[in-house]
């Protein structure tokens, strides 16, 4: 067959784009299907943005063992990708004597997981690390930290796309089928594709993809999490993820100090079924900053900026117990079909030792020659704002567009937003070209350079008003011209 | 590095206003820094008319208004650099900006802040529901439709009954777009009463008072809203909930004074206005650093902001030709009918503006400025609103001592 891929992956989120990329290592032809217009609009872009030690996971299971190693690598695999991580640590605040145990066991788990850098610190040690935190004692992570989900996302895709994997975006896959030859036929969206492998990354379209396949049975339920953004004049208060003591399911309401600076509260945990709602309930903005105030008495409505939610995919038992990741691939009812069910956290901590994982089943079943040209390397957008004065006066030299700043609040140059706009993926959204850049994600939501954005994307990229969308599909943002120019 | 007397941050209204002024009181080393394409700031986009009845006494657009005093820019041939962005002010008073030509540092003895302000978002409100295309602040629909040509809207509620909302709200219904109703979570509205007027009762637009948005729908492009009408407190009724379907929601629901540049030069702010705390030379906390219009406290008429910088001019002039000006010790304090005042501190020595806002409507009443108890200035309003700025002078010899002054409003 002429167009026949050897692996499609299904859903470019941070774990299909892992996949495609370590892929991208042997010669083989890839593709990944994607429904949205963009690699992070679902469960990779609406999340934490933590990377977690690995201790908060059962000894044995997957999610301890590809935890601690994603945790281990994500320092090279942020050089070699060039994203923003800062390995800037994390404390679990404690009160009661309760907690202390709940805090002893789960570090002799972090231990037994191969966790390093857990420690128990009095209130003095804690005050030191986290002045403007409440509580008598906490358990230290040095190796936790934060990074970029957006940008982490993209940089796979891109060094995939780099590497020769093709993304096809707006392809939904509808039903897939096999023929004689075993070959998989995927019905899209945007029409059929055909490929030898098929990998399951969907994401929250888990169990949909899974059930095509015909491995079925999956019990897969959203939590939804919500989260307020606080203004970038609050992150000099958090210099790391501030969590309460957990309990077995769920991490609890934390304050996070995001990469770039500002302050994110969240999650609560919320079930349900509707994957497509992203909605924020008052009552749970109301609950967040009461909650979180209990360990960071500085949340002030004043310093809002944005709220948003996410969705963890969750594979659960009859009785509703969180399961394990479940990486798979099942000869006797889908050959050559990668199943992945339930990732959810710590899936960004673990997506390249998840799709290691995925990849040495697959070598199990089929010889996975090298690809020679494999380049590991990827090269981010330069920030303006995080350079020196004298770095930016020499980036301006040699780029006049670096001397334009477009977004005031994030300070975006033109050159910052050339870059996105012709970014390798062909993304060309408004959110896609914020998650790029940062422009409209500052204090004042892009107020002042969301015109200039949009009308940077329609002469760039040569389109007309009504075709520029916001984020999905559907979210046109202009009906036409107020008036016909002459 | 470069040394000016005065550097001027931004080319709107204030800064405009200020460097005339300069020019007029004889100082000329003055720069004008503009990140924009073109001086005149927000006025661009203020296509309506208005403008200007008090400080030219006719009514100007917005460009028209602006010209007046960028042709006189031109004609002093004050210096400014448009396309220009200050990334950074310290508090020795070094401007650091951006362009394409480079990135410059200058060395001023004076800076004027004249940033003006920013729009109050939907994040910041915390309004709940999804987030879909078609939720815009009121300034950026202006924008769109006035600057770029874009019709970002056809059915229309509007949250908030500020002045740029309501303005849209007559600006889209002559293009053609359906507005079906302004909402204000406060008892009062927030705009001027001309504008409700002249932009929603000539066009049949109602306004519901003590009403708010209480959810957002839409996953791509919005496709309605929930209305719910809220208690004394501003909390939802529930039970009052309404929906209605639009494809746009535009909000007006506050503005900002834009002070992050002052923050960082170590400017004190007032937590009322979120502008700078200013002194009646308009002198912030940093010696040396002044400002005024839109970055120090929201006016609702650009001809008193306008009037503001000229007086801040006044008082810079004095200052760059090395005067010493006036010790200011005086706070003025307020009772809990005044919002806020400009000047927050005088010197007691000289005539100065007072510029002050009310909490409530009150009818029939005075703002009365005390000191040690007794009255030495007084305004009488038939009615004061919060919606307009209140200014009047108070006159350095009626004082009677050097102790702080006291604004109340009485019935």
């Amino acid at each position: 067959m002429e167009n026949l891929y050897d692996v499609l992956v299904i859903g470019g989120g941070m774990i299909g784009s892992a996949v495609a990329r370590e892929l991208s290592r042997y010669d083989l032809r890839i593709g990944v299907l994607e429904k949205n217009l963009d690699v992070c609009y679902e469960t990779s872009g609406r999340n934490s943005a933590v990377v977690h030690g690995g201790f908060a996971y059962d000894t044995g299971s997957l999610k301890a063992r590809l935890c601690v190693e994603g945790n281990r690598m994500m320092g090279d695999l942020a050089k070699e990708l060039d994203f923003p991580f800062l390995r800037c640590g994390k404390v679990l605040v404690g009160n009661t004597k309760e907690d202390m145990e709940t805090l002893k066991r789960t570090m002799e788990q972090g231990e037994a997981n191969g966790a390093v850098g857990l420690e128990l610190i009095d209130e003095e040690r804690l005050h030191e690390l986290v002045p403007a935190v409440v509580g008598k004692f906490a358990m230290f992570s040095s190796r936790s930290g934060i990074l970029d989900p957006f940008q982490y996302t993209i940089a796979l895709a891109e060094n995939a796309c780099e590497n020769g994997v093709e993304y096809f975006f707006d392809s939904e896959v509808t039903g897939i089928g096999r023929d004689e030859e075993g070959n998989y036929h995927l019905a899209t969206t945007q029409g059929e594709f055909a490929c030898r492998w098929v990998v399951n990354a969907a994401g929250l379209g888990c169990k949909t993809i899974s059930d095509m396949l015909g491995i079925e049975g999956y019990r897969v339920i959203g939590s939804k999490g919500d989260y307020i953004i606080l203004d970038k004049r609050t992150g000099p208060l958090l210099p790391m993820p501030v969590y309460p003591v957990p309990s077995n399911t769920y991490m609890g309401i934390h304050v996070t100090n995001t990469i770039d600076g500002n302050v994110t509260i969240g999650p609560n945990a919320d079930m349900v079924s509707d994957f497509r709602y992203y909605g924020v309930p008052q009552e749970n903005m109301d609950y967040l900053a009461e909650s979180a105030s209990q360990l960071w008495p500085h949340i002030h409505k004043a310093d809002y900026i944005r709220n948003y939610s996410g969705i963890l995919p969750k594979w659960v038992d009859e009785q509703g117990v969180i399961q394990d990741f479940k990486i798979e691939i099942r000869d006797e009812l889908a050959p050559r079909a990668v199943n992945l069910v339930g990732i959810e956290s710590p899936g960004l901590t673990a997506a390249v030792p998840i799709a290691r994982y995925a990849i040495e089943q697959m070598k199990e079943r089929e010889e996975l020659r090298e690809n020679p040209a494999f380049n590991p390397c990827r090269k981010g957008i330069v920030r303006f704002e995080s350079l020196s004065t004298e770095e930016q006066e020499k980036l301006i030299r040699e780029n006049p567009d670096y001397g334009e700043v477009i977004c005031r609040c994030e300070k975006v140059t033109r050159a910052e937003l050339l870059q996105a706009i012709h970014n390798p993926l062909g993304v060309s959204t408004l959110v896609g070209i914020k998650y790029r850049t940062r422009s409209m994600m500052g204090r004042c939501q892009g107020g002042y350079c969301q015109m200039r954005l949009e009308q940077m994307i329609e002469e760039e990229l040569g389109k007309k008003e009504t075709e520029i969308l916001y984020a999905r599909q559907g979210s046109q943002v202009f009906f036409g011209k107020v008036r016909e120019e002459a | 590095m470069e040394k000016r007397d005065v550097i001027i941050v931004g080319g709107g209204p204030a800064g405009l206003a200020a460097a005339v002024q300069l020019h007029k009181k004889g100082v000329a080393n003055i720069l004008i820094l503009e990140r924009e394409h073109h001086l005149g700031g927000i006025l661009r986009q203020c296509i309506h008319d208005g403008f200007g009845l008090s400080r030219f006494q006719t009514a100007l657009s917005g460009p028209e208004y602006a010209a007046r005093f960028i042709e006189e820019v031109k004609r002093c041939e004050i210096p400014y650099q448009t396309d220009t962005t200050v990334l950074e002010i310290s508090p020795e008073k070094v401007v650091t900006a951006a362009s394409r030509e480079g990135l410059v540092q200058y060395q001023a003895k004076a800076v004027i802040l004249t940033m003006g302000c920013r729009e109050r978002t939907r994040g910041a409100l915390g309004i709940p529901g999804e987030r879909p295309a078609g939720v815009f602040t009121a300034g950026v629909v202006q924008a769109y439709m006035n600057l770029y040509n874009r019709m970002p809207a056809k059915e229309v509620v509007i949250l908030g009954s500020g002045d740029i909302g309501m303005i849209m709200a007559r600006r889209l219904t002559l293009e053609g777009a359906h507005v079906q109703a302004v909402f204000e979570v406060q008892p009062i509205p927030s705009g001027l009463p001309r504008n409700i007027e002249q932009c929603l009762n000539d066009y049949g637009i109602p306004l519901y008072l003590s009403h708010t948005v209480t959810q957002i729908h839409g996953d791509s492009r919005l496709t309605g809203v929930t209305v719910s009408q809220v208690d004394e407190k501003l909390r939802p009724i529930p039970g009052t909930e309404k929906e209605y379907a639009c494809d746009t929601l535009i909000l007006s629901v506050g503005l900002i004074p834009e002070n992050e540049l002052s923050i960082d030069a170590g400017v004190q702010l007032d937590g009322r206005t979120r502008g700078a705390l200013v002194d009646e030379h308009y002198q912030t906390s940093v010696e040396g650093i002044f400002a005024a219009g839109n970055v120090l406290h929201v006016h609702d008429l650009v001809d008193f902001v306008s009037m503001e910088a000229e007086r801040l001019a006044d008082a810079a002039a004095l200052y760059v030709t090395g005067e010493t000006l006036a010790d200011c010790p005086l706070g003025i304090r307020t009772d809990e009918n005044v919002g806020h005042t400009i000047p927050q501190r005088v010197s007691g020595k000289a005539d100065f503006q007072l510029s002050l806002r009310v909490r409530r409507m009150m009818k029939d009443c005075r703002v009365v400025v005390r000191q040690n108890g007794q009255e030495v200035a007084a305004k009488r309003m038939k009615k004061a609103l919060p919606a307009e700025m209140i200014q009047f002078v108070v006159r350095a010899d009626k004082l009677v001592s050097q102790e702080n002054l006291e604004v109340s409003v009485e019935c």
